[in-house]
């Protein structure tokens, strides 16, 4: 019964061992989502990106290894107000001619304890890079991996929104990115 | 009886007007308007008037509830007398339903209302394109609807206080008591 119980241990230990091992690096586009908050005339209201590509790896039990490279197509911007869809493609805004993607990489992905990471690198729209921290939860649910983080970010920070629009009585400065990625592991 | 209304009511029936006066033509205007900041303010304006609109209503209406209206003068026909009423009747219909309509517009449109910019009110509509396209389309209809109720409203007190030379319109504005 003992040895019995000692082999047990062992298959549990490595079951729980190889179930950390799992490497997250298949991010599934349906099943995630890039949302954004602002304030219009203190007027609180919603977009999206409809289309981004990630290229990530993440290991719970290595957060150190993890990276993650997100392009975003900022045509596919859904900015709730459907006025609002078409002036944001403009020079004034994305310039999207000219800056089709923006772009985050990261260079430090840090555990913070629990279920809680941050990754910090750099996030590039319209020309100008900035780095950025997006703390960020992480849990397993199966064969999945789910991540939800948010950072704050400032338009006038990458330009977006110029000329008239720089009055950020009107517009605010401050933009809210809400996160949720789904990924699975490499079979 | 009195012979004029009390002056709580009459200031807040020339609040009202001078409210409507300001949001009718904004949102006349702002509708048309390429998007900008200053149509952004516009909508913000429009919406806090409408509010306001309907806040002053609400309290007027609790008045009429409480309160006589002075009678109009005995020289008017019992027919044009009963007309005035209606539509005093529909005018506060319309007072309400224009706020209401579009407020729920609003929400329809995925743009809730912050009155004054502080208070938010809340969406009792989700967002949905057909339905805010149909709210924006009763809303300006009822507008329509209302500026020719104003029109017979304005266009009856003058000719009482300038042809028929009676105390009509001296019911709301004192002053011009004959």
């Amino acid at each position: 019964m003992k040895t019995f119980n000692r082999y047990l241990f062992a298959a549990i230990l490595l079951a729980a061992s190889s179930a950390h091992a799992l490497e997250f690096s298949e991010v599934q586009a349906a099943k995630s989502s890039m949302v954004f908050g602002y304030k219009q005339m203190n007027v609180p209201l919603s977009g999206k990106f409809a289309k981004f590509a990630i290229q990530a790896h993440f290991d719970p039990s290595r957060p150190g290894a993890a990276q993650a490279k997100i392009d975003i197509d900022l045509s596919s911007i859904d900015t709730g107000n459907s006025d609002a869809d078409e002036e944001v493609l403009g020079k004034l805004w994305f310039n999207t001619k000219l800056y089709p993607t923006g772009q985050f990489v990261s260079s430090t992905i840090k555990a913070l304890g629990g279920d809680r990471y941050e990754a910090t690198g750099k996030l590039s729209i319209k020309g100008k890079s900035l780095d950025v921290s997006a703390p960020f939860t992480f849990k397993q649910d199966g064969a999945y991996a789910i991540f939800d983080g948010s950072f704050k970010m400032n338009r006038l920070d990458y330009g977006l929104g110029e000329g008239l629009w720089a009055d950020i009585a009107t517009v605010a400065n401050e933009v809210s990115i809400t996160f949720h990625f789904v990924a699975s592991s490499k079979k | 009886m009195n012979k004029h209304y009390t002056s709580f009511a009459i200031a807040l029936h020339w609040m009202v007007a001078a409210l409507i006066f300001c949001a009718f033509p904004i949102g006349l205007y702002m509708s048309d308007l390429k998007l900008s900041p200053l149509k952004l303010q516009l909508f913000s304006y429009h919406k806090w008037l409408g509010v306001t609109v309907f806040l002053i209503v609400v309290i007027r209406v609790i008045w009429r509830a409480t309160h006589t209206p002075p009678a109009l003068p005995d020289s008017i026909a019992v027919w044009q007398q009963r007309a005035a009423h209606g539509l005093h009747h529909l005018l506060y219909v319309l007072m309400f339903a224009i706020p209401v309509t579009g407020w729920l517009m609003s929400s329809a449109k995925g743009v809730p209302t912050v009155y004054l910019g502080l208070i938010p009110l809340p969406d009792l509509l989700g967002k949905d394109k057909a339905l805010g396209h149909l709210l924006e389309n009763i809303h300006a209809t009822l507008n329509y609807l209302m500026l020719a109720l104003l029109v017979l409203h304005v266009a009856a007190a003058l000719k009482h206080h300038f042809i028929e030379r009676d105390d009509t319109l001296a019911r709301m504005l004192p002053f011009l008591k004959k």
